[in-house]
């Protein structure tokens, strides 16, 4: 029997729930693999809904709103990108982002709904069930996103893309604008510097490690496995354990 | 009251499933829906009805709640976006608080759409079932919020559709602001010449209405006068309006918006020139002034609109052609008028009549594709007639392009001020376009004529009615009740607050300040509960009240756990 994808969607109330709604009244048909959550705005999806479905094995996430410009809520599809491109950016690193998707669906596009949904499922059943599936999942895989679970409800990277707009869109009161570029290698590097950091503090959890074997074990290099170490014990979020053989342990708090 | 306890009780759902007729049932079993349901973590009860929503659905669901003791209803059936708010009057007759009520969609999205796969439907229904059993669990019971209302009404915008609105609210006795940009009121009407249907002058028409409109003692008219602040939530705006330099403030109840509609700058479409190319509404201008002695007049439909760039039909410029071309018909018989269309809309029979009196009285319709459109020649317009599979030849004197009524400069400002959405070509847009089409979604504000879409006179007096009606629904009572489902900042997680005050920048509607202790405050009737505060609060504390983390997470552990 061939793989059929179980996939999760996020469809606000007004727009894209609505336009599923039409699809059925023109009796549009299409697979039957996505479930669907109902939320009032895309905006309300917070990332961690998402890296929990996938975290549960869930082999692919739809996110949908309203065409830009045309938000029930004013701007709250503007922020849904911000949000949703973080996510696929957490998700690039462990490869998982092409298991996640956002798009726009108006009141009034039943059949784009049933297009979309129909190639969303053809697209995850191209790409094969998640590593996180079935009774075995990828163990290191489910670590790794575990630290991205973690990393998409730290307030460093909350706050970078709830700013994100007022940065790069709005003037600061010298009349200076963020140019979008620069901000995106900031936050590109904020992103990388968070997964790696929470990797180290599961890994922690598990075991009391020295700055060489976190190095070894993440495949990190040593001096930056050194720098988040002290980015953490700043947030009083690691600290040091006994010493061996005058190398120094690390545990988390 | 009994609500409070609610928390302290132990949960105990009731699953209701509804067959639809045959539009579920016919597909689903659900029977054994009904049975998967009843076996489902803290359900109570579960029952199929033939038609939940039915009379007798109804009263299946309250004597079960008496019977079991239920205290959260779940109902598979339809759409919640139809059937909600009958279900939580239902079990709120009940005695249960209706925020303890959940929807799931079996039909719309399960039943319609997957009918070629009846094993992938019912697997689909189940997991649904099952999710919305989950997120029932953990609902709470919510307070409506009540407001008191000013019984004062502003309209913004004296065409025919605000003047319409306005008349209305102060003839049912409410005090009422009209208020108009220009120096005069009639907008559109002002530099028209006669109206269809029935011909009537449009500086008549505008006559009888001011004289209504000066006869009124509620009705206070601010002309040349402009929107400059609006403030406040449903009940208790608290608007800036500026006139002649000086600035004033009013305190009103609910908004009209009624602001119509802008006309299109013809300038490089069919080589308008303004003097032998001109537009419909020179045309009128022309028209007041004296009689056209022109020998050909060809006229030219859809310019500007329907195309790539202005989708939307002007709705409004099919009929005002064959009313001008009646009228030059009129004065003199002898004049060609030719009129290239791409399709013709007159719809009931009074408009279908314009149509059908054009044809007798010999003026010439040849449609165009819009692939190959009309070429516009110094004394003749080029056009491919599809029917004889030629071009045709048509020498004009006076060539008149129907150019659409597009959406005002400043609507983007107004929609700022006022919180409500503008669509994609600038338009206001309402809360639902068939579940509330004089409604915006924020409480208290309302729309009418062409500020929404074009429209014509009897059009726009209707949706001027509409929307006063639907004002005065407001204005009529001392205190209503708004949405309960806000996002909310718990004592218990007012120490997570870091006040990095990113949520008062992200909210829409300006419901999130600091108050006077410096902490985080929501205004729960300025809150339309979109969530997006919670979902991008840094220090996850605030909770989004019917769609909360545990809620949406306890869904998605229902489906992949």
């Amino acid at each position: 029997m061939s793989f059929e994808p179980k996939l999760l969607g996020f469809l606000c109330n007004w727009c894209s729930y609505a336009g599923a709604d039409l699809a059925g009244v023109s009796r549009i048909q299409y697979p039957p693999n996505m479930r669907v959550i109902r939320v009032m705005c895309s905006g309300r999806v917070d990332p961690k809904f998402i890296i929990k479905a996938l975290e549960l094995g869930i082999d692919g996430v739809y996110v949908m709103g309203c065409h830009i410009g045309d938000c029930h809520y004013l701007e709250g599809n503007y922020e849904a990108v911000k949000k949703f491109d973080m996510t696929k950016k957490f998700l690039k690193i462990i490869g998982l982002d092409d298991r996640i998707r956002l798009d726009w669906v108006s009141a009034s596009e039943g059949q784009r709904f049933g297009e979309l949904v129909s190639k969303f499922v053809e697209d995850i059943r191209a790409l094969g069930p998640s590593p996180l599936s079935g009774e075995k999942p990828n163990q290191d895989l489910l670590n790794k996103l575990k630290a991205i679970q973690m990393s998409v409800s730290n307030n460093r990277i909350r706050a970078l893309v709830g700013r994100q707009r007022v940065i790069t869109e709005q003037e600061n009161v010298y009349g200076e604008k963020y140019p979008e570029d620069k901000f995106n290698n900031l936050f590109d590097q904020a992103i990388k510097d968070e997964y790696e950091r929470h990797r180290i503090l599961i890994s922690l959890k598990m075991d009391s490690k020295s700055v060489k074997d976190l190095a070894k074990e993440l495949n990190i290099d040593p001096s930056i496995v050194l720098e988040h170490i002290l980015s953490l014990k700043g947030r009083n979020q690691v600290d040091f354990g006994e010493i061996i053989k005058n190398t120094p342990m690390f545990i988390t708090l | 009251m009994s609500e409070n306890k609610e928390k302290d009780r132990k949960i105990k759902i009731g699953v209701f499933i509804c067959h639809c007729g045959s539009n579920i049932g016919g597909l689903i079993d659900c029977k054994k829906i009904t049975e998967y349901a009843g076996k489902l973590p803290n359900v109570i009860h579960s029952e199929d009805n033939l038609y939940t929503c039915s009379e007798t659905g109804l009263s299946c669901i309250k004597n079960a709640i008496k019977e079991y003791d239920l205290n959260r209803v779940v109902v598979a059936s339809c759409t919640p976006r139809t059937h909600e708010p009958l279900f939580r009057e239902c079990i709120s007759e009940a005695g249960l608080n209706q925020y303890l009520f959940n929807f799931v969609n079996i039909r719309d999205q399960c039943s319609w759409v997957h009918m070629k796969d009846p094993e992938g439907a019912y697997d689909k229904a189940m997991d649904l079932v099952k999710m919305g059993v989950a997120k029932a669990a953990k609902l709470e019971p919510l307070d409506c919020i009540k407001v008191n209302i000013n019984p004062t009404a502003l309209v913004i915008g004296g065409g025919v559709a605000g003047m319409s609105a306005a008349l209305n609210l102060s003839n049912q006795g409410f005090k009422t602001y009209l208020v108009e940009k220009e120096d005069k009121l009639g907008g559109r009407l002002n530099s028209l010449y006669k109206l269809f249907p029935y011909s009537i002058k449009a500086s008549e028409f505008i006559e009888n209405f001011i004289k209504k409109i000066k006869n009124n003692r509620n009705l206070n008219v601010l002309t040349s006068s402009k929107i400059k602040n609006v403030d406040g939530f449903v009940g208790n705006f608290k608007v800036e309006i500026e006139q002649n330099g000086n600035v004033q403030k009013i305190e009103i109840g609910t908004i009209i918006v009624a602001v119509g509609s802008s006309l299109l700058n013809p300038k490089g479409l069919f080589g308008y020139d303004g003097i032998k190319r001109i537009t419909q509404y020179e045309l009128e201008t022309l028209l007041i002034k004296e009689k056209v002695t022109k020998k050909n007049v060809v006229m030219i439909q859809c310019v500007g609109s329907r195309n790539e760039k202005r989708l939307y039909c002007s709705s409004v410029c099919c009929m005002t052609a064959l009313k001008n071309a009646l009228i030059i018909k009129e004065q003199n018989p002898n004049v060609n008028i030719t009129i290239l269309f791409r399709d013709i809309y007159t719809p009931g029979t009074e408009y279908e009549e314009y149509y059908d009196r054009a044809r007798k009285e010999g003026i010439i319709f040849i449609k165009y594709d819009v692939e190959r459109i009309p070429t516009i020649e110094e004394n003749q317009v080029v056009v491919f007639n599809e029917y004889i599979n030629k071009e045709v030849l048509i020498p004009y004197d006076l060539l008149v392009l129907s150019t659409p009524l597009v959406a005002n400069e400043d609507n983007k400002e107004l929609a700022q001020m006022l919180k409500v959405p503008t669509e994609a070509n600038n338009f206001f847009l309402e809360a639902h376009v068939k579940l509330r089409p004089s409604d915006f979604a924020t409480d208290g504000i309302f729309i009418g004529g062409s500020a929404k879409w074009p429209v014509d006179i009897s059009e726009a007096i209707t949706q001027g009615y509409s929307a006063a009606a639907r004002a005065s629904t407001i204005l009529s009572h001392a205190t209503i009740e708004v949405e309960g489902a806000t996002s909310n900042l718990p004592e218990y997680n007012k120490s997570l607050c870091s006040g990095c005050e990113i949520c008062i920048k992200i909210c829409p509607y300006n419901a999130i300040r600091k108050n006077k202790d410096d902490e985080i405050e929501i205004i729960e009737a300025l809150c339309k509960g979109c969530g997006l505060c919670g979902a991008t609060c840094t220090r996850n504390a605030i909770v989004i009240r019917h769609f909360t983390d545990e809620q949406i997470i306890s869904e998605i552990l229902a489906f992949g756990g």
